[in-house]
């Protein structure tokens, strides 16, 4: 059986995801999600050129809230579960991505 | 003694709290006592809330004692799945990366709770972010089916259903995105309520499906699930999805149970319940006769689109897990690679590492199906179809008050049995998927027992917002039968 | 309309000699992001904040914890359907919100909900004035709603620092067609959108605080032997004021033009580039060389519901439109012949063309109700740092002054005084008047005695007035002055010149 995808796009796939995936990864959800995916394509068997798409069951429209202030959180708490913080902010290590000159 | 009160029902045991036989204390430290004893083994529980529960209790029965209004869950050991938010304790979704996470706020389904005086005595396992079937892909312990420890529990609420069926609490909520309250009150023979989309609020609740996710009730009677649903239904102005009174009224379900149902019409689709093992179609042809012989009638009905429900979730499904886990990078809470030294290595290294092989699996297919190029072959094919699965209901809705159906096609498998092959263990959720594709509600009660004494489940489905219905319809067959019955715990 | 220039350059490298004169015209669109001026943030009660503790104002909503969910506010929606309103968009009857996925650390939850296919409004135009006088209509391609990101601050060691503050706050995101052809008109239609905005109360439109934030996409079109070259677009960032805006884009004028002798690149698929703004070097500084083919993979936010207007709820929106600056302007000159440049003044803000008309309905003459504000009003409003409307007199007051100087009852110049002294005192211009013996002598026969008086003491100067030719305006002038001594400075200058004339017989 032919895969649906390589391990080529599952690899863009799981940098798009921000996936760190081992190579034996790679591999097998290659083949995993080649499976599915043809698994899928039976919804080809289904004309739906006249069928609206349904993003939602409910029929709820404009639901709507008061531009009214709640209390937030306060510092203390928004940090709390932080895995780096100084006093007041959250910290990550230095972006490399934005200059690529 | 203490077996005694164990074995007690929802509704019983509210009753004799309520009423000051028996106080909050006893029920609570008695269930607490079946949780130490009965959870190294089955491991329904990821946490347990010992003192803060008897804190509880003794608040409660102080309440009783000096006559003040109570809530009509005064009292009583109830469980909720590890993927509701509490402002006390973890809530880890039974993921790594969220191993240390202590929320700040309570999901609105705990508040309702708590306004209802009941005592949460602990969170239950599940799998990872309610990814799964089986609560096999947990990433802290292995649930044991309390009917039989080799085999699973269902899931993804297998904790919640394990809970419950070995009476280490009264009742349990749960969540369902595919089938994830019916398919485990299935395998451990409990009633599962998977309410219609918008009927219960999902603030608080870790969002998997956003679209498909509910939350539900797992209980060991038909009629302690309408009073857990009398507690947790109704509006939440903190959920735009969650339906106002004005577009459908919340019943007083427990209420609405008495009396039957005259001239019922059950829709069915034989070659549906022949796709099960014939012990399943059996006990559901058993069920269907129980109905019958009160007077239903039963209509053969046409639902051509079902067959394409699994594939159409698991695009949906995983579109929208796909972007709902992007936050779960290391930054504001959970777990972090603390190696990386630059940001984009943070990130995939600590999602890697934090995330299981089912949970990162579906986040692939998910980012996959709506990547660019792929979006309108496969989320934009899915959303129409989905439409064409709904009007399957509603077509047939127009025939029958309620369609009845197995939960799943085999009782609880042995561990291991499926874990290799995603897609076998993907399409066992045939029955139950469509329901959340149509955010039309459903329900298991427990209707038998296979040739291995393991217990089945029937499937009731009725039209969106009548849960009332719905549970009348269920508790028909309860009455008239001598289900449920439970499994032994030594 | 276009400005085009013809440069006849001296270049030195191979390519010139072949290149004797070219023409280029610059081509500009813009993408603008106005932060609306609401209490609470898009989807979250969290009031918004500046300045204040980093993530203090932060909530499980716009921390994106697990769990948390948006909720529509409906003040944000509604000021956004304002503002395309006035921006003449087509407003949609069904919009919806989308994700669009995208991993910073300043977007908590990892995509930020914004509009894609089917956005809040499309296709509308602005209309802007131009330093000739004339006016130029800027199409528009459509304008959305969406959520703010927190703020990254890079620090001098491996780490940056994420505040949440600014997570969630409501954005208009506004994007024109390419269609200005100078920074004179980018920076035109910056200004009047500022204008627009405030006048219409949903921003507060602060460059410096980043309420508004202009991203040019800019490209020259370069004729060179009878063929039309683009250079690649390049979008620009961090503008921080109405001047860097103009400068970014003299700038790039030049140096694309530059880097298109010197290597003759093209506009191609993907080959548009990012650059900042350099304030200290005055110059843009690339980014992102190329735009990376970012996969946003936008679809429904399952967590929120579609927006559908009916006819009643645009109509009451509606009322909220107000006459815009560029109608303000017009009517200014069309209808109380004020000049452009002082109508420019007037409608600047809202409040002050406000004032401006409700003095001018209260009976002041709108010309003199001009001159007393561009005169002497704006300028004791500058000094105490406040607006003319909240000096401390009313509209009716500063009509009271303009009759009063309509009538005569004081002089053009007493005017300015009584008006520092309205703003001092509060006290009615008229009070102010009596009290410092500003009020002129109309009293002809008091002034003809005067005048006579005057012409008996100077016979030289009346003679002169009459028959030398060469000295009558000195002599004019002279005994003028002499008339408004002899009523105490008091006496109505335009009477006394009348008199004068009169008895002259001139
Ligand atoms: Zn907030």
């Amino acid at each position: 059986m032919n895969n649906k995808i390589d391990e080529n796009t599952v690899r863009k796939v799981a940098k798009l995801s921000r996936l760190a995936l081992a190579d034996n990864e790679i591999h097998e959800f290659t083949a995993q999600l080649s499976a599915v995916l043809e698994y899928i394509e039976k919804l080809k068997e289904l004309n739906t050129d006249a069928v609206e798409p349904l993003a939602h069951c409910l029929p709820v429209k404009n639901v709507f809230r008061p531009d009214e202030v709640r209390d937030s959180l306060g510092t203390d708490k928004a940090l709390a579960n932080a895995p780096q913080r100084d006093e007041n902010h959250f910290i990550v290590p230095k972006i490399l991505d934005e200059v690529s000159a | 003694m203490s077996n005694e009160i164990l074995n007690l029902n929802l509704i019983e045991i509210a009753h004799l709290i309520s009423t000051g036989e028996i106080t909050s204390l006893q029920a609570t430290q008695i269930t607490l006592d079946a949780i130490e004893k009965h959870n190294p083994n089955i491991n329904a529980y990821l946490s347990v809330f010992n003192e803060q529960a008897i804190e509880q209790a003794k608040k409660v029965d102080a309440k009783i004692a000096s006559k003040q209004t109570i809530g009509p869950l005064a009292g009583v050991p109830i469980a909720v799945k590890d993927n509701m938010c509490t402002a006390f304790g973890t809530t880890t979704c039974a993921s790594k990366i969220l191993e240390n996470f202590h929320s700040p706020y309570n999901a609105t389904v705990i508040e309702k709770l708590l306004a209802a005086d009941a005592v949460i005595v602990g969170k239950t396992n599940l799998d990872e972010f309610a990814m799964g079937s089986s609560t096999e892909n947990s990433g802290f312990a292995q649930t044991k089916n309390p009917w039989d420890t080799q085999r699973v529990p269902g899931g993804s609420s297998g904790g919640s259903a394990a809970a419950v069926a070995a009476r280490m609490c009264y009742a349990a909520l749960g969540s369902d995105t595919g089938g994830s309250i019916r398919q485990p009150a299935s395998f451990c023979g409990i009633v599962g309520l998977k309410p219609t989309y918008g009927r219960v609020s999902r603030y608080g609740l870790v969002a998997y499906g956003s679209s498909l996710d509910q939350i539900g009730p797992m209980t060991r009677t038909v009629g302690d699930a309408a009073l857990m649903m009398n507690v947790i239904a109704g509006h939440d102005e903190r959920d735009s999805t969650s339906v106002n009174a004005d577009l459908a009224p919340v019943a007083d379900y427990k209420a609405d149970l008495c009396g039957q149902i005259k001239n019922l019409k059950i829709g069915i689709v034989t070659k549906f319940n022949e796709g099960a093992t014939p012990d399943v179609c059996g006990a559901i042809k058993d069920a269907i006769a129980v109905y019958k012989s009160m007077g239903a009638e039963i209509i053969e009905i046409d639902m051509p689109h079902f067959d394409y429900s699994i594939a159409t979730y698991y695009i949906v499904a995983t579109a929208e897990a796909s972007s709902n886990l992007a936050r779960y990078d290391g930054v504001h809470y959970g777990y972090r690679n603390k190696d990386a030294d630059e940001l984009v290595a943070m990130y995939s290294k600590s999602r890697a590492e934090g995330f299981g092989q089912e949970v990162k699996r579906r986040i692939m297919l998910g980012t996959y199906v709506l990547s660019s190029g792929y979006y309108d072959a496969y989320y934009l094919k899915a959303l129409k179809v989905r439409n064409l699965i709904r009007s399957d209901y509603t077509n047939a809705f127009e025939k029958c008050d309620c369609i009845m159906m197995p939960v799943a096609p085999s009782t609880a498998f042995k561990f291991g049995e499926k874990t290799a092959d995603p897609l076998q263990m993907y399409l066992s959720d045939i029955y139950t998927i469509a329901a959340n594709l149509a955010g039309v509600p459903g329900i298991s009660i427990p209707c038998g027992y296979d040739s291995q004494n393991l217990p089945i489940g029937l499937q009731i489905f009725t039209p969106a917002f009548t849960e009332h219905k719905m549970l009348k319809i269920a508790a028909m067959y309860e009455k008239n039968t001598n289900f449920p019955k439970l499994p032994e715990m030594k | 309309m276009t400005k085009e220039f013809v440069v006849k350059k001296l270049v030195f490298n191979k390519l010139a000699k072949i290149m004797s004169d070219i023409k280029y015209k610059v081509i500009v669109g813009l993408e603008i992001h106005v932060q609306l001026c609401t209490k609470t943030k898009m989807f979250c009660g969290c009031a918004l904040s500046f300045a204040q503790q980093p993530n203090s104002r932060v909530c499980p909503v716009c921390l994106g914890m697990p769990g948390s969910l948006p909720v529509m506010n409906k003040q944000a929606v509604e000021f956004s359907i304002l503002a395309a309103m006035a921006l003449n968009l087509e407003i949609a009857r069904f919009t919806k919100w989308d994700r669009k996925n995208y991993y910073y650390p300043d977007l908590p939850k990892n995509y930020q909900i914004s509009q894609y296919d089917l956005p809040i409004s499309n296709k509308g135009y602005i209309e802007i004035p131009l330093e000739s006088g004339q006016t130029k209509k800027i199409r528009i391609t459509r304008a959305h709603l969406e959520e703010d990101a927190g703020k990254n601050t890079h620090t001098s060691g491996d780490y940056s620092q994420v505040d949440l503050n600014r997570a969630g706050t409501p954005l208009l995101e506004i994007v024109t067609e390419p269609d200005m052809n100078s920074a004179e008109e980018v920076r035109a239609l910056a200004i009047e959108l500022q204008r627009i905005v405030r006048y219409l109360g949903v921003s507060e439109a602060d460059m410096q605080k980043g309420h508004m934030r202009f991203e040019p996409n800019i490209n020259l079109a370069i004729t060179k032997d009878g063929i039309e070259y683009r250079t690649p677009i390049v979008e620009v960032k961090n503008l921080n004021s109405f001047r860097t805006i103009e400068r970014s884009i003299i700038y790039e004028t030049q140096r694309q033009l530059d880097e298109f002798i010197e290597t003759g690149k093209t506009l191609k698929m993907g080959n548009k580039s990012t650059r900042g703004w350099d304030d200290d070097k005055q110059m843009t500084v690339l980014q992102r060389e190329k735009e990376e083919a970012h996969d946003y993979r936008y679809f429904p936010d399952p967590d929120l519901v579609p927006v559908v207007w009916t006819d009643e709820d645009l109509e009451r929106i509606r009322k909220n439109l107000v006459e815009l600056p560029i109608e303000k302007r017009k009517r200014f000159i069309d209808n109380f012949g004020l000049s452009s440049y002082d109508a420019g003044v007037l409608t600047d803000e809202k409040s002050l063309s406000d004032f401006f008309d409700e003095a001018v309905s209260a009976g002041g003459d709108p010309k003199r109700v001009c001159n007393l504000i561009t005169q002497t009003g704006l300028k004791i409003a500058n000094e105490k740092g406040c607006k003319v409307n909240e000096l401390g007199f009313d509209a009716k007051a500063l009509a009271q002054l303009a009759k009063m100087v309509e009538e005569g009852t004081i002089g053009a110049s007493s005017a300015n005084i009584v008006l520092a002294e309205m703003a001092a005192t509060g006290q009615t211009p008229d009070a102010i008047a009596q009290a410092k013996n500003l009020i002129q002598k109309n009293d002809t026969a008091e002034i003809e005695a005067a005048v006579e008086a005057v012409f008996a003491e100077n016979e030289q100067a009346v003679d002169d007035a009459k028959n030398n030719p060469k000295k009558a305006q000195k002599a004019l002038g002279f005994l003028m002055g002499q008339a408004m001594r002899k009523t105490k400075g008091q006496g109505n200058p335009k009477l006394i010149s009348q008199i004068l004339n009169q008895k002259l017989g001139i």
